[in-house]
């Protein structure tokens, strides 16, 4: 039985997502191939190999990977599924998860095993549904597990220690259906907000995109990312890749911050698992403080400069 | 052109849902029922396409229990223009309901096919992947704005990073994201208009198609429940609290 993990990369190195697949996919037994497609990213590959736990990484090079575009990358891991007579494909589920493994499950003829937060057996499952508030166990009958792995319910795998071979194997070529124009990413020196230790997250209570500053700058003193709720980004006061909730972002850091936030189950969905939950909502009521370990009640434009102040004090 | 919109049947996102004692499913007695509100989004931009003269007529469909006939009832009062119904007592999974979908894309023609990128019932998030596949379509998924710019559809998508924007071939498939649009309330005359609309029912057998669950749902379970609620009284405390006590700062 062998494995194929779709990995995420920017041609240099992995991106840390892919990690979380991996110890999922090591806890469904068997050997562990990851597939590492793009143009130049041999460097990747490289980093690829070190990755504990990796028996082989198969290494794609083809102007047709550039970008991950799913008509392209799906094509692709169906051709080495059926080269490979791999058991399972397993990625993270991100949004370059989300998009290509349906379609990979589509033309193997199999279901999909979205968003699994842990491993049974290797064909059984589970995974959160209606926004978290029940937990399905599921059972695949498929010959092909496709499994996307949602990252807060498994632990990254070590990055380093381990020397797996590299095999490179020719592109599928490219069906021609769709083509990369362009990206607006957005650019920020704090730590990415699916892997950060400390989240510090600002909804409607928020009341504009410049009172964000005042969470930014408690963020930079606790080394924190910066997120929102879909009030937030829907009131255009931060991008989109802020959001945290059932559809957007799942988080589970040591320290989630919620400012202004009421705490819909959608966005409850998406931070619940975080270690410790602080509240800080001028509404006492708000359903935010029933999931928080320390409620503050007040006004966030009086407390979070307040709190910004006590945390420059130091320890 | 034609577009097709795929309209889900799902307890309402407002409603707090309980796992049945005997951990098959969640309570679905007597609990509101609503449109998929992803879906909504997708009816919205189909009107919106007619409305600016890209699209001819809009075809809404849905899948599952005889009661999903309201589902698309509530689209063809947005303005959808006829439906189709696939009615089955039996579960439909993602992948079948794609397979349903293909069969009626083939009977129907549409140039641009438009879902919401996940149900917040299961939150699968694969239909449109999976229609798109086995049409042998290009996909736009998790969009943000869809443009059409002669034979071809750019598509801008919501990414982890930010935005994306992917050039697709025609015909395609689109799943929507929230930021697409803001979907209309109908119209009480519209309401009353929708009734006269037709709505076609079909079944899986019709259109060839083995519906047979690939997944089988073992149990639902609750999640654990957090232990929360405890307040404290100031910023130093709170501070104290995370260095001291939880020990995360």
């Amino acid at each position: 039985m062998a494995i194929l993990i779709v990995s995420e990369h920017d041609n240099a190195a992995l991106k840390a997502a892919t990690l979380h697949a991996v110890t999922a996919a090591a806890a469904m037994g068997g050997d562990l191939h990851l597939l590492v497609a793009g143009q130049n990213c041999r460097a990747a590959a490289e980093a690829a190999a070190k990755v504990p736990g990796i028996a082989k990484v198969v290494l794609v090079e083809d102007g047709a990977y550039a970008h991950p575009l799913a008509e392209n990358m799906a094509a692709l891991i169906v051709e080495r599924v059926k080269a490979g007579g791999y058991s399972h494909v397993v990625a993270t589920a991100t949004t370059v998860g989300k998009n290509i493994m349906p379609r990979v499950a589509a033309l193997l003829d199999v279901m999909q095993i979205s968003d699994i937060s842990a491993v049974v057996s290797p064909d059984t499952f589970v995974r959160p549904i209606y926004a978290g508030n029940a937990l399905a166990t599921v059972q695949s009958k498929d010959s092909v597990k496709v499994v996307t792995v949602r990252a807060t319910g498994f632990p990254a795998a070590p990055a380093e220690g381990g020397s797996a071979a590299i095999e490179s194997a020719p592109g599928a070529g490219s069906p021609g259906l769709s083509e990369y124009v362009g990206a607006e990413l957005s650019k920020s020196e704090r730590p990415e907000l699916t892997s950060a230790r400390i989240v510090i997250s600002g909804g409607r209570g928020m009341q504009s995109g410049d009172n964000f500053r005042l969470l930014e700058s408690v963020a930079d003193k606790l080394g924190a990312a910066v997120g929102a709720s879909r009030a937030a980004v829907d009131a255009g006061f931060v991008p989109n890749d802020y959001q945290v909730g059932q559809t957007g972002k799942i988080v589970a850091p040591e320290l989630y911050i919620a400012v202004g936030i009421s705490g819909a189950i959608q966005h409850l969905a998406g931070m619940k698992d975080s270690k410790v939950i602080v509240a800080i909502n001028k509404d006492e009521e708000a359903p935010i403080f029933q999931v928080a370990d320390y409620g503050l009640v007040g006004d966030l434009f009086k407390i979070v400069p307040e709190l910004d102040a006590e945390l420059a004090k130091g320890k | 052109m034609k577009v097709l919109v795929a309209v889900k049947r799902v307890i309402d996102f407002n409603v707090k849902v309980r796992v049945k004692a005997d951990k098959t499913g969640v309570e679905t007695a007597n609990v509101k029922m609503s449109m998929n509100p992803f879906d909504e989004i997708g009816v919205e931009e189909a009107i919106r396409l007619k409305e600016a003269g890209i699209a001819t007529e809009i075809i809404a469909v849905s899948l599952g229990v005889a009661q999903c006939q309201e589902t698309i009832r509530t689209a063809l009062a947005m303005g959808a223009d006829r439906g189709i119904l696939v009615q089955s007592d039996a579960e439909l999974q993602p992948l079948a309901v794609a397979k349903l979908l293909k069969a009626i894309v083939e009977k129907e023609k549409p140039e641009l096919c438009i879902l919401g990128k996940q149900a917040i019932d299961d939150d699968c998030n694969q239909t449109g992947q999976m229609l798109a596949a086995l049409l042998g379509w290009a996909q736009g998924t998790f969009a943000s704005k869809v443009k059409r710019e002669g034979d071809r559809l750019l598509v801008t998508r919501e990414v982890d990073g930010g935005l994306e924007t992917v050039k697709l071939k025609l015909p395609a498939v689109v799943t929507t994201d929230l930021r697409l649009n803001e979907p209309r309330y109908a119209s009480l005359p519209n309401i009353m208009k929708a009734k006269k609309k037709p709505i076609e029912t079909l079944t899986p057998e019709q259109l060839g198609v083995d519906v047979a669950p690939r997944l089988v749902t073992l149990k639902v379970e609750e999640p654990p429940k957090r232990q929360g609620g405890r307040k404290v009284a100031s910023v130093a405390e709170l501070v104290d609290k995370l260095r001291n006590e939880a020990r995360v700062i």
